[in-house]
């Protein structure tokens, strides 16, 4: 009963954070497929190239949320911005980079082979090979990776309130440093609630963009 | 016309280098289907990828219409060959529609002119094109979607198409089907056709010539009926089998074969009559029975006309199976072992007598062949089995 008491009296501010968690996340989920398909697609061309980035991305991806932002602000302060917006975005830009870079490469290094020669053979350049058949083809799993980055970083998200980023972490980090249950449940909730609801309406949109036929 | 001068591809692998072709010299002339035929391994489709350049050759040229390939840019070149594969290579993003319109929309036909290709193309493989252009490659069967990979390489209307192992991965009905389509739309469109194929059958079906090759050597490239009646050595012999004096039956059709000067009776010939032209034409067995548009409506047998009285059409037997000229000798001679028989009419569209065709003739035929070049061989043959 208390918590739908917070919630109801908390509406505002619970919208207010839930947009900034969305416009965090967004951005820094946007960015990193605009970086990371293209650069999954590169790779294709080098196979040592590509175990090096994806070894690199693999091991970006384990360090711990906390760390990273430690690390980021002595460099950021540099610039002014030690804490807040910018060293979470740029750490969600960087734990997403697997996911969207993997899931490219092995979409574009799974096109089979008959197809690839088809194409090759029709007389088609490099570019319209990508453009009308590599990358259409590769569409859904491109988008799954984009899908586990989002889910994966909305937990990632709820850390970035301790550098002062905003979003829904702030319930949570609130809710433990004044002994608060229900902030703290309300926070955590709406984090699980909102993965799962951006999970399911990129799988829509998934659905949407993978060509017919497939 | 494509023309290979001294082409050749050298491989480095893990186990050495290895030549995949190794100075390949054959022309395929204007308007033929050349079968590039052998094992796996023996460099024939090597040699087909490099006419389009899928793979670069180590030395060595190809000429199409008496032009260098290398000196064009590959883009074009490729645009300029029809090119089927096994795996068929249907963009599954694409409609048909789509797919068949790829090259002409690469090369920049307006809209207008490849749609209206693309629904002229399937109407020559017998697809409705109001059903299948909005479809999707998964919405249809193995068969048709070979048929668009064909037509799709046609789409441009290219001199030259190459083809490896076009039907490979289709059922054995579908195939023939496919086949005789594809023989068929040939004989229209008059392609410069480079086929490859591990199938004799395919081959001996398919081609104007057969290039028959091993561990990349071209070993023999001949026509179809002077690769199965003069093999030149023991690896085609092997190869094209042990039957293939069989094989070289659909090669030849009935026309060829057909004895014309046939003697025939009405039904109301008397039986005497029927002995009398028997004897005269030197029938041994039997004379056909004619109507009076003259079509074949039965046969009248010698002991049957030596032993009975009365007319023809009241001790005829009824023709059993009838032939056409245009029909391949392995038809009629299944035909002939289906029915027992060791002669089979022939007859016209309209259904008029033209002739027989007889196991002698066909015997003969094929026999006439051998004895030319094989005298020797065969000579010694009857030495070894005469006591």
């Amino acid at each position: 009963m208390e918590i739908l008491d917070f919630v109801m009296t908390n509406l505002d501010l619970l919208g207010k954070l839930t947009l900034e968690h969305i416009a965090l996340v967004g951005v820094a989920v946007g960015l990193a497929t605009l970086t990371g398909v293209p650069i999954g697609i590169a790779i294709t061309q080098n196979e040592r190239v590509a175990t090096v980035v994806l070894y690199v991305a693999s091991i970006l991806i384990t360090i711990p949320s906390i760390a990273l932002f430690g690390i980021m602000i002595p460099i950021l302060s540099t610039i002014g911005h030690g804490i807040g917006y910018l060293p979470a975005v740029i750490a969600v830009l960087l734990y997403s980079q697997l996911p969207i870079i993997r899931n490219t490469y092995t979409a574009i290094h799974n096109v089979s082979p008959g197809l690839r020669e088809a194409a090759r053979g029709i007389g088609m350049t490099s570019g319209q090979r990508l453009q009308k058949v590599e990358i259409p083809l590769s569409v859904p799993l491109i988008m799954a990776g984009v899908r586990t980055a989002v889910v994966m970083n909305i937990g990632v998200m709820a850390i970035a309130a301790y550098i002062g980023a905003g979003g829904l972490g702030v319930l949570i980090s609130r809710g433990i440093s004044q002994s608060d249950p229900r902030q703290l449940v309300v926070g955590a909730i709406a984090v699980s609630l909102l993965a799962i609801i951006a999970d399911r309406s990129l799988l829509l949109l998934q659905r949407k963009l993978t060509p017919r036929g497939l | 016309m494509i023309t290979l001068d001294n082409l050749t591809k050298i491989f480095d692998t893990d186990r050495g280098v290895v030549s995949a072709a190794d100075h390949i010299n054959m022309e395929v002339p204007q308007g033929e289907i050349c079968v590039l035929l052998g094992p796996s391994g023996c460099g024939k489709t090597t040699t087909l990828k490099m006419v389009n350049r899928i793979i670069t050759p180590t030395s060595g040229r190809v000429l199409i219409n008496g032009k260098d390939t290398s000196e064009q840019d590959t883009v074009s070149l490729r645009r300029s060959i029809g090119y089927v594969i096994q795996q068929i290579g249907l963009f599954p993003n694409m409609t048909i529609e789509e797919n068949i319109s790829i090259v002409p929309k690469l090369i920049g036909w307006d809209k207008s002119r490849y749609l209206k290709r693309a629904s002229e193309l399937l109407e020559m493989v017998a697809m409705d094109p109001a059903i299948f252009l909005k479809r999707y490659p998964n919405e249809l069967s193995g068969g048709q979607q070979q048929r668009i990979g064909v037509i799709r390489a046609l789409a441009a209307d290219p001199p030259v198409m190459l083809m490896d192992e076009p039907f490979g991965a289709i059922d054995p009905i579908n195939r023939e089907v496919i086949q005789d389509e594809f023989l068929k739309l040939h004989r229209e469109l008059k392609k410069t056709v480079m086929f490859v194929s591990h199938d004799i059958d395919e081959a001996v079906k398919m081609a104007d010539r057969i290039a028959i090759f091993k561990e990349g050597k071209l070993i023999q490239y001949d026509t179809p009926d002077d690769i199965l009646s003069h093999p030149i050595n023991d690896f085609v012999k092997g190869f094209v089998g042990r039957d293939r004096a069989l094989k070289r039956l659909q090669l030849v059709t009935v026309a060829e074969v057909l004895e014309t000067e046939s003697s025939v009776v009405t039904a109301e010939d008397s039986l005497a009559t029927a002995l009398q032209r028997m004897t005269d034409a030197g029938y041994e067995r039997a004379i056909i029975v004619v109507d009076g548009d003259g079509r074949p409506v039965g046969y009248v047998s010698r002991s049957v006309a030596t032993t009975t009285k009365g007319n023809c059409g009241q001790h005829s037997y009824n023709l059993r199976t009838l032939v056409r000229p245009e029909d391949d000798l392995r038809t009629v001679a299944s035909k002939m072992f289906t029915h027992d028989a060791t002669w089979l009419p022939c007859v016209s569209e309209h259904g008029k007598l033209m002739g027989v065709v007889t196991q002698r003739g066909i015997t003969h035929h094929l026999g006439a062949t051998y004895k030319s070049s094989h005298a020797k061989e065969q000579n010694l043959q009857h030495a070894r089995v005469a006591p």
